[in-house]
């Protein structure tokens, strides 16, 4: 087993425990091994990488309620990258370009590329297109760091209509980047 | 958005997760699916009269055991198609086969233990035209129930993950359709409870790939 599985398993761990900060270190981690695992994968489409990097983070994210602790995390993140490669190379109806085979999991954690291109899809832009309902929570909520409750406050929702408006937002911004492509 | 103000914005007001919560909505979308389809059969179908004389008949527990053990096997499946990552393994196929591969014995044992003029009665009882259509619609609560479910879960084979929907829900929808049904005979039901149950798989199959996509 890797040593980056071990460390990124146990900043998930206490990140799903609630621990924001750990949570925070995971993710930073984990966006330089998906980018490096994706643009390995996406090597004649280098303008995608850095699209999926995001998409993958957002799933990663949104489905972090799957993530069993007492399996590997290498063979969870591994899945949701995968599953979103799949989802653009179907996409794009270009699954020629699937010159690489995809059975190596153990290479999710092998690699890591902080080197950052830019994404061609904002996903700020594409936060402004959503309903209200959802972009605001996710505005005060996550851009600018307030509370659930002072959010609720501020925009007169109760707390739970933030939390969902938060949840679905990210889940309908997943889906404006996958559209877009 | 920079990729790093994405990560920051994930990571800003998170709270603890819930570990239990998806095998709870998981365990309430089935009970609520399978309570709506009793109604279905009470409803529209009715519970057949001789149901309480049945309950002590040997090939009525026969009957209840064989839809409810391919029920289980295919929630467990169901449950480990949901979650990215984790390997189906072989309780799947041995689990499925198994109580079908054992139905089709007993089938087998009926048929050549009666008369060849007597054996289509067995294989047709009185219902066999209706009984595979019956069961498909009463397994439509369960089924929206399977896919509620998943879409709530991150499931990365969308046609395996429909189809084994489908196959909980037509195992759970017979179960439930047994409670009206009169047939006993293990011929009629190797055949036409298999096919009711298969029609949603089938379905499912088809529409995961729509219905389940994140």
């Amino acid at each position: 087993m890797l040593p980056s599985e071990e460390r990124l398993r146990s900043l998930l761990v206490r990140g799903l425990a609630g621990d924001s900060s750990a949570y925070h270190e995971f993710l930073r981690e984990l966006t330089a091994h998906l980018r490096a695992f994706l643009r390995k994968r996406l090597a004649r489409l280098p303008e995608e990488v850095e699209d999926l990097v995001q998409e993958s983070l957002l799933a990663v994210h949104i489905q972090r309620h799957t993530y069993d602790p007492g399996r590997p995390l290498t063979a969870w993140v591994y899945a949701l990258a995968r599953y979103k490669l799949i989802d653009l190379l179907r996409r794009r109806s270009r699954t020629d370009l699937f010159n690489d085979p995809l059975d190596e999991e153990s290479e999710v954690f092998a690699a890591s590329d902080t080197e950052a291109c830019d994404a061609r899809r904002d996903v700020a832009k594409l936060l402004e297109a959503l309903p209200e309902r959802q972009r605001l929570p996710i505005i005060h909520v996550k851009l600018e760091g307030l509370s659930v409750a002072e959010t609720a406050r501020r925009t007169g929702m109760s707390e739970s209509a933030v939390k969902v408006g938060v949840h679905r937002g990210l889940k309908a911004l997943s889906a404006k980047i996958r559209d877009s492509s | 958005m920079k990729t790093d103000d994405l990560v920051t914005l994930l990571a800003t007001g998170t709270e603890a997760v819930d570990a239990k919560a998806p095998t709870r909505r998981y365990l309430t979308a089935v009970t609520l699916g399978t309570v709506v389809a009793t109604s279905l059969v009470a409803g529209l179908l009715g519970f057949r009269p001789a149901l309480l004389h049945d309950a002590l008949e040997p090939m009525f527990l026969v009957k209840e055991a064989f839809c409810a053990a391919l029920g289980a096997v295919a929630l467990v499946t169901v449950a480990r198609l949901s979650r990215p990552g984790v390997r189906l393994g072989l309780v799947p196929v041995l689990g499925l086969a198994a109580p079908v591969l054992a139905m089709w014995v007993l089938a087998a044992v009926a048929l050549l233990a009666t008369a060849p003029q007597d054996r289509a009665d067995l294989v047709l009882g009185q219902t066999a035209a209706v009984c595979p259509f019956l069961i498909a619609l009463v397994s439509i609560p369960v089924f929206a129930a399977m896919v509620w479910t998943m879409r709530g879960l991150a499931p990365t084979r969308l046609r395996l993950a429909g189809a084994a929907g489908g196959l909980a829900a037509g195992a759970i929808g017979a179960l439930v359709y047994s409670l009206h049904c009169p047939e006993l005979a293990a011929p009629f039901l190797a055949i036409w409870y298999v096919l009711g149950m298969l029609i949603p798989a089938a379905v499912g199959a088809w529409l995961g790939p729509r219905m389940l996509r994140w």
